[in-house]
């Protein structure tokens, strides 16, 4: 049980498209490893308690909570942040679709909100008011702004069938 | 907060795992999606000297068939049960219930195994797997053993897998066609449920209908007093007012141990009410 029985471990992940590699300490959180390592902090920590789903990041292609996974286990994995949404500055369609519909009040679930999203969208790209409803039900507005946010994200399915 | 640190192993094999577990005893635990685990690290509820990484061995994230009945790997995510054609056909129960845990990015990480392993008593697949009486398969040092699943769950948090074993493999009788039905009522969205039952087989057929209760003691159970009642050609209202007999509920935040009897009796009464209307293809509430 001793502490220094924690040996440091080699990681390469790549995120946003760009290879890091770095010696963690297992205990790291994946969600401590972009904000505090990466510099990237667009990803918010909320609850952390897997709960409230700001941190909601994509590992592989798949929405996770990225405060309920160690950055060991995002080794050799693709990750895709906030920040690597949107290209060369223009906003992803979602992103759009949240700033057109007000889709956001204080913001601080927005980069979780939109990534689940995202996820969504790409399994099923237009979905229902009840199924975006379903598919965001890990993800906590404490503005209570759920309303927009849904019509954000139906309105960026359609948005898609352009 | 910040987990206790722990030394990190990666197993390469099913039997590599066992190894790692031998070798390190009750200071080990596995590491599979991390759902359950990663936040009783995060509360320091438990605090394990080593976790093995059993999370990247594709070698168990399967669903076979196999006759009488469907294999399925312990590492299969709970996403991976949701939309699977041949879980759907064969044990539409199993199927169903995957698609209740927690939330999607839950269900993207969350394995069949570890779900089972952390013995919640309120777990959907745990009371799930006890209604279809599945059988699981643990390979320790000596090799493979089948445990059934009734059998399988111990204690709250605790099941009948030895400190040097994994669970590596769910058995599902097959049931296409069974009549089945899931009654669930929890808190919140993405709570655990507060009780649910889950219920098999047809009302009039000749087979016994099983039916099972989550969170209705420390371990998922059977309701005896009911598939009893059923079988002695009890009506409906009547076997389900013996939907809490011989559990033992506890009260807790989410709910006193009376409320949980009164739960178990109208959710008992309404998977009955629905397995004997055809065509039985399910029902839920949530």
């Amino acid at each position: 049980m001793s502490p220094t029985a924690a040996v440091p471990v080699p990681i390469t992940v790549s995120v946003n498209g760009r290879p890091h590699r770095h010696q963690v300490e297992p205990r790291l959180l994946l969600v401590q490893y972009l904000r505090d390592v990466l510099g990237l902090t667009g990803t918010n920590v909320g609850c952390d308690t897997s709960s409230c789903g700001s941190c909601t990041v994509h590992l592989d292609g798949d929405a996770v909570k990225s405060c309920t996974v160690l950055a060991v286990q995002a080794a050799g994995g693709r990750v895709t942040t906030i920040e690597g949404l949107s290209a060369g500055g223009d906003l992803h369609p979602v992103q759009e679709a949240f700033h057109r519909h007000h889709g956001l009040q204080c913001g601080f679930c927005t980069p979780g909100m939109v990534m689940a999203a995202v996820a969504l969208l790409e399994r099923h790209p237009q979905p229902e008011p009840d199924e975006v409803r379903r598919a965001l039900k890990g993800n906590l507005c404490r503005c209570t702004g759920y309303h927009n946010i849904v019509e954000a994200v139906v309105a960026a399915g359609r948005l898609g069938d352009r | 907060m910040i987990p206790a640190p722990f030394e990190y192993r990666r197993a390469g094999s099913v039997d590599e795992a066992v190894r790692l577990l031998a070798e390190h005893g009750d200071d080990a635990r596995l590491l599979a999606g991390g759902h359950s685990l990663l936040p009783a690290l995060r509360l320091r509820q438990v605090a394990p000297a080593v976790l093995v990484d059993v999370g990247r061995l594709s070698e168990l994230a399967y669903v076979r068939d196999r006759g009488d009945h469907l294999a399925v790997g312990a590492l299969i995510r709970h996403c991976d049960l949701e939309r699977s054609a041949a879980v759907a056909a064969q044990a539409p129960l199993v199927g169903h219930a995957a698609g209740l845990v927690g939330d999607p990015q839950v269900r993207n990480r969350g394995t069949l195994g570890g779900s089972l392993a952390h013995a919640d008593p309120a777990a959907d697949l745990a009371v799930a797997v006890v209604a279809l009486g599945a059988t699981l398969v643990a390979r320790g040092p000596a090799g493979d053993r089948e445990i059934a699943a009734a059998d399988f769950f111990v204690d709250r948090h605790r099941s009948a897998l030895a400190g040097d074993e994994m669970l590596t493999e769910v058995r599902l009788p097959k049931a296409a066609g069974v009549p089945w039905a899931y009654q669930r009522v929890s808190r919140r969205a993405q709570d655990w449920a507060t009780v649910a039952v889950a219920a098999v087989g047809a009302m009039s057929g000749s087979e016994q209908v099983t039916v099972a209760l989550a969170g209705m003691g420390p371990v998922p159970l059977r309701a005896s007093a009911v598939e009893q009642a059923l079988a002695a050609g009890e009506p409906v209202a009547g076997a389900a007012a013996a939907a809490d007999e011989g559990t033992a509920p506890r009260s807790d935040v989410l709910a006193g141990a009376g409320y949980r009897r009164h739960l178990a009796r109208v959710l008992v009464r309404r998977t009955l009410e629905s397995l004997a209307e055809p065509p039985n293809l399910g029902s839920t509430a949530t």
